[in-house]
């Protein structure tokens, strides 16, 4: 334990020893340094003036932004319906792609550990580190605008999450089920349908449902790009500043976050 | 007994349902094939604009094996600067004040009027998008990374607040009680009874939410909050599918960059 002797030879306990403080005071003093560095380029790059106007401008944009537009709303049922499609079309899509990644990613499944695995991880950590708006973005390029578009980049962007946890659960299986089933004499197929498959249901379902709630929230903002849903009538009222309009349409996709979140979290509980 | 096992015997097993209820499971099915065919039946997909994009996304895909980090190197190295600075700054203070926020949301610590407030904010901050966020903020302080910086640390104070508020929650009683018998002030319980249970679990969020910023901070230049996102949108728009490729892959390596120095500290510090 380390001890200090203060001047009248009294000892006192201290939590570090000397080295462990020099330590962990230079850390501090260096992550002080980047961070105080970081703010410098950040504040440089600010123009001040337009800062300490906002107070005003953000009253301003308050004021024109109250009462929301109500009657614009018949106009926001289709884009409602196109943003729900994009979320729940592109996580069937994602699950069908991640269900066969997650297997041959899962160290008790895969045909092979040193290169079949290393390739699913690969497809795994792209995917996931690409948010699903770049992935909009690439596929408007691709194949131009439109739901199609904002579906294909939930699903893409969802097969990496979805495949990471999936691989977890099927690691941490229980094994003697497994070998249970195939002591019976069943065939490799039958022994996943049957030993593996009830095993990591409930896991699936939890993430399937986890996920489709996070795509409502991504697929909400993937019209700003030109990839459909509710985003892309948010674009349009920013671009001629019809701010009542956006009012409404910040309001209804927070209601839907809201209700999106309420539906998962009961399925979650229904199910595990 | 014998009458039921003689009924079944000779019949072979059949799996039993999910769901019990049958006219639950009739209903759930059909209700979800119905909402299936309408749903894919209102997208519509033009196939040959489609088709023509095949020949641009092989073009893309192939971009991927050469890569040109040169031409543009200097736009790629001023945005993911700009990245890298948003992702820090934003991190050091969201985590600042997603502390004293977490502390006020566990109900084990604080008094209901400040838990109610402190739930408010996290709730707050979880229901909106940063990209919506970023609009509105660059609406109001103008474009450029100080709009970013501010969404990103807006953003993890709902997220860290709420994950340690649940960690304080679920903490020991019994450490810091024993704590407190020592006649120990407010803060000396807070940062010897309290501190150390929470503290690898906060140190390992912290590594996972740097790592979340600097990918938001990837698409936050979409909407003029700074960053490389501005860089990227610029390249696609240009058809530079080699830029973006080469954009696309610094991103990646970062991000695995950051996973793997994430999972070295967290697996030290726990």
């Amino acid at each position: 334990m380390p001890v200090a002797t203060s001047p009248s030879g009294q000892k006192v306990w201290q939590r570090r020893t000397r080295d462990e403080s020099l330590i962990r005071w230079a850390a501090w003093l260096v992550g002080t340094a980047i961070f105080l560095w970081c703010w410098k380029q950040i504040s440089d790059a600010t123009t001040w003036f337009f800062v300490w106007d906002a107070p005003a401008i953000a009253g301003d944009i308050l004021e024109r932004a109250t009462p929301p537009r109500w009657s614009y709303m018949e106009k926001l049922w289709w884009p409602i319906w196109d943003t729900l499609n994009i979320a729940t079309l592109g996580t069937l899509g994602a699950l069908f792609l991640a269900v066969p990644v997650a297997f041959l990613a899962a160290r008790n499944t895969t045909p092979s550990t040193r290169f079949i695995r290393p390739i699913a991880l690969l497809i795994i950590v792209s995917t996931r580190s690409i948010n699903s708006l770049i992935w909009a973005l690439l596929l408007i390029a691709i194949i131009g605008p439109g739901v199609f578009a904002g579906v294909i980049a939930i699903a893409i962007r969802s097969v990496g999450f979805c495949a990471k946890l999936l691989y977890e659960a099927i690691e941490e299986i229980d094994r003697t089920q497994v070998e249970a089933v195939s002591a019976t004499g069943a065939s490799p197929m039958q022994v996943m349908a049957y030993g593996i498959v009830p095993q990591i249901l409930p896991a699936f379902a939890g993430i399937a449902v986890f996920r489709w709630d996070i795509n409502i929230r991504e697929s909400t903002v993937l019209g700003l790009v030109g990839a459909g849903g509710i985003g892309l009538q948010l674009q349009a009222s920013l671009n001629v500043l019809a701010w009542p309009q956006v009012s409404l349409i910040l309001l209804v996709i927070l209601f839907a976050v809201v209700i999106s979140e309420w539906v998962s979290a009961k399925v979650r509980g229904a199910i595990i | 007994m014998s009458a039921a096992l003689d009924a079944r015997l000779g019949r072979p097993w059949k799996k039993p349902p999910l769901i019990k209820r049958a006219w639950l499971r009739w209903t759930l099915a059909i209700g979800a094939v119905i909402y299936l065919i309408l749903a894919i039946a209102s997208i519509e997909v033009n196939w040959s604009r489609v088709w023509e994009g095949l020949d641009r996304g092989a073009a893309f895909i192939m971009s991927f094996t050469r890569p040109d980090f040169l031409t543009r190197w200097g736009d790629i190295w001023e945005g993911m600067l700009e990245s890298v600075i948003m992702t820090v700054a934003s991190s050091v203070v969201g985590i600042a004040i997603s502390i004293p926020i977490g502390l006020g949301a566990a109900r084990n610590i604080a008094p209901l009027p400040v838990y109610v407030v402190c739930r408010g904010i996290v709730a707050l901050s979880r229901a909106l998008q940063e990209v919506i966020v970023a609009i509105l903020l660059v609406a109001i302080f103008g474009f450029g990374p100080l709009a970013g910086f501010l969404t990103l640390s807006f953003a993890t104070i709902g997220f860290l607040s709420k994950l340690l508020a649940e960690d304080i929650e679920s903490m020991d009683r019994v450490q810091a009680e024993a704590i407190r018998a020592t006649g120990s002030s407010w803060m000396q319980w807070i940062n010897y009874g309290v501190q150390p249970q929470v503290m690898p679990r906060l140190i390992g969020l912290s590594m996972y939410r740097l790592d979340i910023n600097f990918r938001e901070s990837a698409i936050l230049g979409l909407v003029g909050a700074g960053g490389i996102g501005a860089t990227l949108n610029t390249a696609f728009d240009r058809y530079e599918f080699d830029t973006a490729a080469a954009i696309l892959l610094i991103i990646i390596g970062t991000v695995m960059a950051l996973e793997y120095l994430s999972g070295v500290i967290r697996a030290r510090v726990q």
